[in-house]
């Protein structure tokens, strides 16, 4: 039977890859290419590169780590952060990218997620969904954007329909109340996207210990689960989050 | 002209880096060339055909480049690897866009039916079928396929996909997956061996799978 995933994420800016909390206070984590091999040997499903450099001066560097991974490591690969248009999902998949996420854009202008599927196919696009919990809303959970600045007044249950009608593959779901916090996985959040739509749901935004990873699974209905902080760092490798994974009953790729 | 070992066929249809770094990883002494000309693949050792996107544009793009004879050539000819849309457009036609194949193989390509499909906790299986899924060889002789040589029965490979193909003839069925239901997932005969499933991102299976294809005598 299908696996869940484990994705581990890689936020990356100047080159290096860094994880903040809430957003903010960058720590750095280490070489890129490095991190991804390292991933890669502990059996990571697939990899996730967030370019979180604010100006687009150093986009090329990206390019570049992409390039270098890509030859070195034969996973999925899935790049998110400043796609703009469709021209730069295509520099992303001819680097090496067999993804790419889009955020912010897909809020700004939802035809490009149209035309960047129609062109490559909606098995690499990828829409991110940056939700938080709002009070006194027609709804439970806000879109937000701009790396979680902005708020859009969208639905995230609705957005997330419309995104998959206009060929989003996938999506990325990251709760921006539970991001860096380790206390878990925003599970009602993102049980209530995957029961909405047909196609698989990766959560994001939280993850302290191996049993959220499985809450993920089990209460939120996620197909995959993304972390950072608790690989980068060392607390637990790939292996372990899987063995424990296996051990509650989730198929896991071991 | 420099000898052509390896042939990735690129008919315009998105990211073919992939699948060509991957075989220069298993084969660093050959040289594999990513080409639309149909000469290339003529001249080619051995010929690899992948394919993402959606059918209907992959044979439209296919036909505009002038590939099709030069393709079913390779596929009846010489040692053929399809990957992913590769494999579904060797069929007759497909339910993506009601679309005819090249018609190498007898049968249908069909979409996941996806209002009724569950898993065993009763959870809903979502389209496309993404993920690393089991494959499990199907021996049709004595000794298993050259390509699965080194890869356990049952080995994880990645899949992204939402249609999956109906071979009229289940002999040519060289590997299943389930999903929830069994679908064919490899298919082989003499000189072709063709995959739903990407050994380029599937890590080591994968690679083994790449590296017995450019040893590969049939």
């Amino acid at each position: 039977m299908l696996a869940k995933r484990i994705i581990p994420c890689l936020d990356v800016t100047d080159g290096r890859v860094v994880k903040g909390i809430n957003f903010l206070e960058l720590r750095d984590a280490g070489d890129p290419v490095e991190i991804a091999k390292r991933y890669d040997e502990q059996g990571a499903d697939e990899l996730t590169f967030l370019d979180i450099t604010a100006s687009s001066d150093n986009r090329g560097l990206l390019l570049h780590i992409i390039e270098e991974v890509a030859s070195q490591v034969f996973i999925p690969l899935t790049v998110g952060g400043g796609v703009r248009e469709v021209e730069d999902v295509r520099r992303l998949l001819n680097a090496g990218a067999d993804k790419v996420s889009i955020n912010t854009t897909a809020v700004l202008n939802p035809k490009m997620v149209q035309d960047a599927a129609a062109r490559f196919g909606s098995q690499c696009i990828v829409v991110a969904i940056d939700a938080k919990k709002v009070q006194n809303q027609a709804f439970e959970w806000e879109v937000f954007t701009h790396g979680g600045r902005k708020a859009t007044g969208l639905d995230a249950v609705k957005w997330a329909e419309y995104m998959v009608s206009l060929g989003a593959g996938e999506l990325l779901i990251t709760s921006m109340d539970r991001d860096g916090t380790k206390i878990g996985f925003n599970n009602p959040l993102n049980r209530a996207i995957s029961d909405a739509v047909d196609v698989p749901i990766i959560a994001s935004g939280g993850v302290g210990n191996l049993q959220h990873l499985v809450d993920g699974v089990k209460i939120g209905g996620a197909d995959a689960v993304l972390a950072a902080s608790i690989f980068h760092y060392g607390e637990y490798t790939v292996q372990q989050a899987k063995e424990y994974m296996r051990k509650n009953g989730i198929e896991v790729r071991l | 002209m420099k000898k052509i070992d390896i042939a990735v066929v690129d008919y315009g249809m998105g990211n073919l880096r992939s699948v060509s770094k991957a075989l220069e990883h298993v084969a660093p002494t050959q040289n594999v060339l990513v080409t639309s000309n149909p000469e290339d693949i003529a001249n080619a050792t051995r010929v690899v055909f992948p394919g993402q996107g959606a059918m209907p544009d992959c044979i439209r793009e296919l036909d505009a480049r002038g590939l099709r004879e030069a393709v079913i050539h390779a596929a009846q000819n010489k040692p053929f690897l399809g990957i992913c849309i590769g494999l579904q457009m060797l069929f007759e036609h497909s339910e993506e866009g009601d679309s005819a194949g090249l018609g190498v193989f007898k049968g249908n390509v069909k979409r996941f039916a996806t209002a009724d499909m569950h898993d065993a906790n009763g959870e809903k299986l979502k389209v496309p079928h993404m993920g690393w899924n089991q494959v499990y060889q199907t021996q049709n002789s004595h000794k298993p396929h050259a390509l699965w040589q080194g890869i356990e029965d049952g080995a994880r490979f990645y899949y992204v996909h939402s249609y999956y193909v109906v071979p009229a003839n289940d002999s040519i069925t060289s590997g299943y997956s389930e999903y929830p239901k069994r679908f064919t997932s490899a298919i082989a005969r003499d000189n072709l061996f063709a995959v739903q499933f990407h050994p380029e991102k599937s890590a080591n299976a994968g690679l083994q799978m790449l590296s017995n294809f450019v040893n590969w005598l049939p």
